[in-house]
């Protein structure tokens, strides 16, 4: 995305920017990226034989902040596009920066629940739930990462003055990303959290895992 | 040829500042219910049920409100959207089919 560029009014075979296109392209792939990941987690769900499992660790209200604050950075990017939309650089930088600052909370946050669940002994080979999981969100925050670097990298741009309003739509590619790993997260959010999962019995035993027991037994009463 | 329009000003009919504010208030509303529908149908060990259902229903309406407004999809040529929803539909192909082709997805989705 060269924001030195003038914006080119060439004329396209689509009558769209290629750039644009190229963007919701690579958007409609990386939901098929995305979709092979939430798929294994949902297939290999409840087939977990050793513990921990989701509802012994999963911290909801904490998670439910972070949905928050990922939901609240696509707003900060969609007020950054309208400020440069109208010439108002200074509001775009603000936004700008508003919304790197959420991302970078969201990491965070992201970061410390990974610690948690680690000490207490979710890893990626502990068992079915911890590889998927943390395949799963690890890569979307890799992406949050990509994008906070490339909000930087915005910032900067535009701090230098190589960010004119006429070059908008270098802002709006950032945003098309940003939004789509704010809905990747509307969906993690949904089917990793907030769908249970079942609750995996033993197939020698025939008997609910140990901590499965509890998770069960908190519900009863 | 003209190509897809980079002035969004309220003469083309696109969202202004206040009106993205009020779909993030939405959208939040909308988070805050969900969670609530979480514990009110059992929390973790509740299983598949209606509160279930209408978590993805919502989950469902603000992935499309984010689409449609934050990415303006809405108001953009229908290339993008025929797109973006091919991948989207594909994706949603491979997750279906491979939860279908395991063994034992009834358990799965309503346990016993």
């Amino acid at each position: 995305m060269s924001a030195a560029s003038h914006p080119a009014e060439h004329a396209t075979a689509t009558g769209v920017d290629n750039r644009k296109l190229l963007m919701w392209a690579f958007l409609g792939s990386d939901c098929l990226f995305f979709g092979s990941l939430v798929a294994t987690y949902m297939i290999y769900r409840g087939r977990s034989l050793e513990c921990p499992l989701p509802g012994n660790i999963y911290d909801i209200p904490y998670t439910s902040v972070s949905a928050f604050v990922l939901l609240m950075s696509s707003l900060t990017m969609v007020l950054a596009l309208a400020a440069i939309q109208r010439g108002d650089h200074k509001g775009l930088r603000t936004w700008l920066v508003a919304t790197g600052l959420l991302g970078t909370v969201f990491l965070g946050g992201q970061f410390y629940e990974f610690t948690s669940f680690v000490h207490e002994g979710l890893t990626f080979d502990k068992n079915l739930f911890g590889s998927t999981f943390f395949v799963l969100t690890g890569f979307h925050g890799a992406h949050v990462t990509v994008g906070v670097l490339i909000l930087l990298s915005l910032f900067l741009v535009s701090l230098r003055g190589g960010l004119p309003q006429a070059d908008s739509l270098t802002v709006e590619l950032a945003g098309l990303y940003w939004h789509f790993v704010d809905i990747v997260w509307i969906v993690i959010f949904a089917l990793v959290y907030l769908v249970p999962a079942p609750v995996p019995v033993d197939p020698v035993t025939h008997q609910l895992l140990e901590c499965a027991k509890e998770t069960v037994a908190a519900v009863a009463h | 040829m003209a190509t897809d329009s980079h002035s969004h000003s309220p003469v083309h009919g696109h969202p202004q500042p206040m009106e993205y504010i009020i779909v993030a208030v939405v959208l939040t509303f909308i988070t805050a219910i969900e969670v609530a529908l979480f514990y009110v149908g059992g929390g973790e060990a509740g299983g598949f049920s209606l509160s279930t259902a209408a978590i993805l229903v919502l989950s469902t309406f603000k992935f499309v409100v984010v689409v449609g407004w934050y990415m303006h999809l809405k108001f953009d040529p229908k290339l993008f959207t025929y797109f973006f929803a091919g991948g989207l539909a594909l994706a949603g192909l491979v997750l279906f089919s491979l939860m279908f082709l395991m063994p034992g997805i009834a358990q799965l989705i309503a346990p016993e």
